[in-house]
């Protein structure tokens, strides 16, 4: 712990200079990496706090898409109308995560770089086809949210990158989102199983276009093709919704744990990707 | 490596400090600043013994590090009262005997404090989701809530 050092950086650019040393680690809210510094679980040399640079904490709109900064804490998208009636799936993903403390503090970007598996907001920000933001000695580039974890606890970031910031894309009329998430309990706890839908619907309610993404039933976050897929071209009847049960179960490889066994982690994922595309279907105006 | 020079602001008050880089908020408060009001109950943004409001926003000063709060507003449980008046959510804590061994209620106070600045008239339920992040293991949580609520009441008033 003596050997720690604390850096604020004011720009991207000092960031990457910043996390080039060795045994260097970005935080964002900080609600993961600081219980990890205290358990001994992570043992930085240099803590490079991203709340300076500028734009970090905020949440932009850009052509249609909302830009949310990497230190940008859960509330605060909470407290974006705009936001919350573009993307209410992904939003309450967010607030979905610990308490009223910990809202005030945790972030998006660093829900997805802490790699849980069962990080709550991940699948809604993979149903919403999010894209990262990197940035790193290389320069910029995007990332879908999908490509960032690899296993638990460690990502395709290189050394020296981070993500600056998280970009939702613009939305047609008539789309919109929902995530559900299954604990033995009502608030703070750690997802069984988790899904997040994505839709966008035509004028007669047919679902165009549709995303799913499911949490705690693999090592990372799953974007699920085919369940997205069995939706396309339905008005959420029965027949479709069989149809993404099944491939959100086809699609799950979970473990075995004190949460769950596999089995039941498979068969709650089948239902919860049901459910949260009901509610997506009703908010992006279909009727229910 | 050194140790990093932090001012700031504490209710209302600049102020000064060395910190570790890797010191938590919590332990500047209590061991720089002399402000033991704040408790460590678990150091792991669990159990809310430690919150305060950072720059308008609850948290818990377990889970910030001292240098971040540079250039901040921090307010404590050592600001709640005006001098000997206690605020209304302390008045109330005791008239609904809303403690026991007073552990957690610094924090359920600054929980409190934070929720009332921002919705003057929760619902019981608002209440109780709010504060679900402090941990009390006396009091069931019911006293608590109906302390809460009745100042909630009481601030309206003099709102008014």
């Amino acid at each position: 712990m003596s050997q720690l050092d604390y850096l604020a950086p004011a720009t991207p650019e000092e960031a990457v200079k910043a996390l080039g040393a060795a045994g260097a680690r970005p935080m964002a809210g900080g609600t993961d990496l600081l219980v990890q510094l205290r358990a001994g679980r992570a043992r930085p040399d240099v803590i490079v706090d991203l709340k300076r640079i500028a734009g970090a904490i905020g949440i932009r709109e850009e052509a249609g898409a909302f830009v949310i900064g990497a230190a940008t804490p859960g509330a605060m998208l909470g407290e974006h109308a705009a936001l919350v009636k573009a993307w209410p799936g992904v939003v309450e993903a967010a607030n979905l995560i610990g308490s009223t403390q910990v809202q005030g503090r945790a972030t998006l970007a660093g829900n997805l770089c802490n790699a849980s598996p069962a990080a709550d907001s991940v699948p809604a920000m993979i149903a919403a086809r999010a894209v990262c933001v990197v940035v790193g000695p290389a320069g910029r580039r995007e990332v879908p949210v999908e490509a960032i974890c690899t296993a638990p606890g460690k990502t395709s970031l290189s050394p020296g990158e981070f993500v600056l910031e998280i970009k939702l894309p613009p939305r047609p009329a008539r789309a919109s989102d929902a995530y559900l998430r299954l604990i033995p309990r009502t608030e703070m706890d750690i997802a069984v199983a988790g899904a997040g839908v994505n839709l966008a619907l035509d004028a007669q309610g047919v679902i165009t276009e549709a995303h799913v993404g499911l949490g705690a039933v693999a090592p990372t976050a799953l974007l699920v093709p085919e369940a997205g897929q069995a939706l396309v071209g339905s008005k959420l009847d029965e027949a479709a919704l069989a149809r993404l049960d099944a491939a959100a179960r086809a699609a799950c490889r979970p473990i075995s744990d004190k949460r769950g066994t596999a089995e039941y982690r498979t068969k709650i994922a089948g239902v919860l990707a049901r459910r949260a595309a009901a509610i997506a279907y009703q908010r992006a105006g279909g009727a229910a | 490596m050194s140790k990093q020079h932090v001012s700031t602001t504490v209710n209302g008050d600049p102020v000064e400090f060395l910190a570790d880089p890797g010191m938590t908020l919590l332990d500047a408060l209590r061991d720089e600043l002399d402000l033991t009001g704040s408790k460590e109950g678990c150091g792991s943004g669990d159990c809310g013994a430690c919150s305060v409001i950072l720059d308008g926003r609850l948290v818990c000063s377990c889970l910030v590090l001292a240098p971040e709060a540079e250039g901040r507003r921090v307010e404590t449980i050592e600001g709640l009262a005006h001098g000997s008046r206690l605020h209304p959510l302390q008045q109330k804590f005791l008239e609904h005997a809303a403690l026991q061994c007073g552990f957690c209620t610094p924090g359920l106070l600054m929980a409190s404090k934070a929720l009332l600045d921002v919705n003057p008239d929760p619902t019981e339920t608002e209440v109780r989701y709010w504060l679900a992040g402090n941990l009390c293991r006396c009091t069931g949580y019911d006293k608590i809530v109906r302390a809460v609520m009745d100042a909630a009441a009481e601030l309206r008033q003099e709102r008014v």
